[in-house]
């Protein structure tokens, strides 16, 4: 079953700072390709997951461990991971005043490659990438993430995910706070990654809309740091009806 | 900026540049008695073959430097020993027109430094001090052409210009102003000497690099620059010092001074090697309309004390200061910048950034004076500081006298740890810690470096990586 996995997490167990428990034995698999959904109430530890999967060195892995492509990633940093194939689009992403978006790009693809990135078909690559997600190019000149909206930040991440081409994308709440029209756009630069790139997804979200244009092959149910029920795609629409409220009963 | 990308992927700096020491054996060099004593100043004085006003002066400073005290106020310079510290080296060999004629020895070591390259980008002229003298000074054609006087102040101070150097020698630094200033005037040697005459607008930047380059020699090199009215200059000074066990002294010392409705762009980043006690001072005085602009990097040294000042004399008088400090392992930088506003209308903006790492202090100190003839004034102050880790320092202490009813002034500090989350995000992306530390460190300097030409840009990028690196 696991043969051709791309990640695989057995039985992780997760604390922050090594204190709060947040995530208890967390069995996930995702095959390339494949487009995961992962929902729950606030606080259930979605984002926990998110980051631990990505590294982030205050989510300490009490048990259990992480597979990326057969290997143990668990003990690599973020960076190892993100060479290996892993992205993740920051809930909150970080604004660091003094590189521009463009130029941040084009040093994460060269530090992801080794190799020199040319600086004409990088500028092309840029440019359609920020047309599919209506972008306007100035963009790319200004400090990264300093001063944008939250729509225009979720967008700046979607285009790194364009444009760094991961194997694996973890969206953490990619849609939140974002009006109706912002959402359309993002899902279409999620749609494209999907389908043009064949990238594999786990997207973490609270609504749906997001989802409507992309082909969900499984949803998880995450609740006080357990997933409690897995389905398929169409689990996505009975709990945009009828809320979380049969899980927690479950629990 | 879209070269920032550019300076990211710079290959790893060539520590060798800011290390190396000449192996030439120091055979062909004069060194003086080490100590400062009247006969060592009268030898330094017979040597430069001094004008009578000039030996008079210096013998008038070593007083004031025996009778004032040391600063007991700001960063300890307890590891200095005047007294070990020979105070005038000079290379064996006059000063050179062309380059073809520049000893080997010192070739390669400007070669070493970029100094040829940076030339040929059309740089105005080249005055590199080497030790305490100057031996190379070419100023091209058509900047002498416009009336420009670019020479080293020994030979200034016998031609054409010797009036113009005796009343503005020390007149805006006196020697009374502390101990190092005293010392400076007692002692100094070599520097140049700029005169851009009425309405003459110096369109590319004159460059002069110096570095000192003997254990335990001290460096008093002087910099006089006059910008005639209506005139125009950007000046840039860059040092960098190689490695050695004694401890060193530089007390420079710069003054500027800007006529009505005159221009003066001074940029300059100083690299000295880790024992270096660095107490230079600088200070400019704008007329009417004139406009001061620092832009000012401090990197190594042991222990800094670097406050440019500038003196806003003139009503309608501006200026504006930038600059950024790096406080490494062992290193007590205590910098920023003072101002004084006498005109009315003046204007003052400092910017200022500092960093430190490995335990190095990092102390912003200005001071901000608003005169009561100064009505109108408007001063702004924002000082950011960025502490790498938790055994390092950042301190801010500005300071402000305001003497009028309507003056606008602003103050902003900011002092922060650089932040975790930051570094994960940028390594979410794959770029090693190292490298993302470097790049919040770079985006945080930009302010900075974007104020300076893009060949020392570059330069400025490369030691912060430098630093950054652990092995600076």
């Amino acid at each position: 079953m696991s043969e051709n996995a791309l990640l695989q997490v057995k039985d992780l167990s997760v604390s922050i700072d090594n204190e709060l428990p947040i995530l208890h034995n967390i069995n996930l698999e995702i095959k390339p390709g494949e487009t995961h959904v992962l929902m729950g109430p606030n606080g259930a530890g979605k984002s926990t997951l998110g980051f631990t999967l990505m590294g982030n060195p205050h989510y300490c892995v009490t048990k259990g461990n992480i597979l990326f492509e057969g290997q143990d990633i668990t003990d690599l940093s973020a960076d190892k991971r993100a060479k290996a194939g892993m992205f993740l689009s920051f809930q909150n992403p970080h604004e660091v005043p003094g590189i521009s978006l463009g130029s941040f790009i084009r040093n994460a693809s060269h530090a992801q490659t080794g190799a020199p990135v040319k600086l004409l078909a990088y500028k092309k690559a840029l440019k359609s990438a920020m047309d599919v997600l209506s972008m306007d190019e100035a963009y790319a000149d200004r400090d990264l993430n300093v001063g944008f909206s939250g729509g225009e930040k979720k967008k700046a991440e979607i285009l790194q995910l364009l444009m760094l081409n991961p194997k694996l994308a973890i969206l953490d709440e990619t849609d939140s706070g974002l009006d109706v029209d912002a959402v359309r756009t993002v899902s279409k630069g999620i749609e494209e990654y999907q389908k043009k790139k064949d990238g594999a997804l786990l997207i973490i979200t609270h609504s749906t809309k997001i989802l409507e244009s992309l082909h969900v092959d499984y949803t998880h149910v995450l609740v006080k740091g357990n997933i409690v029920h897995t389905g398929d795609g169409s689990l996505v629409n009975e709990i945009n009806a009828n809320g979380f409220e049969r899980f927690v009963k479950e629990d | 900026m879209a070269d920032t990308n550019n300076k990211q992927v710079v290959a790893d700096i060539d520590r060798s540049l800011y290390d190396f020491k000449d192996v030439e054996s120091e055979k062909d060099f004069y060194r003086m008695a080490e100590g400062l004593t009247e006969e060592t100043v009268l030898k330094v004085s017979e040597e430069k073959n001094d004008p009578d006003w000039m030996r008079d002066f210096r013998l008038e400073c070593l007083k004031l430097y025996n009778d004032i005290k040391v600063p007991d106020w700001g960063p300890s310079i307890e590891g200095l020993d005047m007294d070990k510290i020979s105070s005038y080296v000079r290379h064996k060999s006059d000063m050179k027109g062309k380059w073809e004629d520049v000893p080997e020895d010192i070739k390669n070591t400007f070669e070493r430094l970029g100094i040829p390259q940076a030339e040929r980008e059309s740089l105005a002229g080249v005055g590199a001090q080497y030790d305490s003298e100057l031996v190379y000074h070419n100023v091209k054609d058509e900047v002498a052409a416009q009336g420009v006087v670019y020479t080293d102040l020994e030979s200034a101070l016998r031609g054409e210009y010797a009036d113009m150097i005796k009343s503005h020698f020390m007149k805006l630094v006196p020697p009374t102003d502390h101990k190092f200033a005293a010392l400076h005037g007692a002692v100094w040697s070599g520097g140049s000497f700029v005169y851009v005459p009425k309405g003459v607008k110096v369109d590319i930047p004159l460059q002069s690099y110096f570095r000192l380059n003997a254990a335990g020699a001290g460096q008093f090199e002087h910099t006089l620059i006059i910008v005639d009215e209506g005139a125009d200059l950007h000046f840039i000074e860059g040092c960098s010092a190689p490695k050695y066990n004694v401890a060193n002294l530089h007390a420079g010392c710069v003054e500027l001074y800007v006529a009505k409705n005159a221009r003066l762009r001074y940029s300059t980043i100083e690299n000295w090697s880790k024992n270096m006690y660095n107490l230079n001072t600088k200070r400019a005085i704008v007329e009417e309309n004139g406009i001061m602009e620092w832009v000012s990097g401090s990197f190594g040294s042991h222990t800094s004390y670097l406050y440019p000042m500038t003196i806003l004399k003139g009503d309608n008088s501006k200026m504006e200061f930038t600059g950024i400090t790096f406080a490494g392992k062992g290193q007590n930088l205590d910098t920023g910048a003072k101002v004084v506003h006498q005109g009315k209308h003046t204007s003052s903006v400092i910017n200022t950034k500092s960093i430190s790492k490995d335990g190095g202090v990092g102390t912003y100190r200005s001071s901000v004076i608003i005169q009561k003839t100064a009505k109108k004034a408007k001063a702004s102050v924002s000082c950011d500081s960025l502490m790498l880790d938790s055994i390092s320092r950042a301190d801010t202490i500005p300071g402000m006298d305001i003497r009028t009813n309507d003056a606008d002034v602003g103050h902003e500090a900011k002092i922060g740890r650089i932040s975790d989350e930051a570094i994960f995000y940028l390594m979410s992306r794959g770029i090693s810690e190292e490298d993302a530390k470097a790049m919040i460190v770079s985006g945080f300097a930009n302010p900075v470096s974007k104020e300076l030409p893009l060949e020392y840009a570059v330069e400025m990028n490369n030691l912060i990586k430098l630093e950054m690196s652990g092995n600076g």
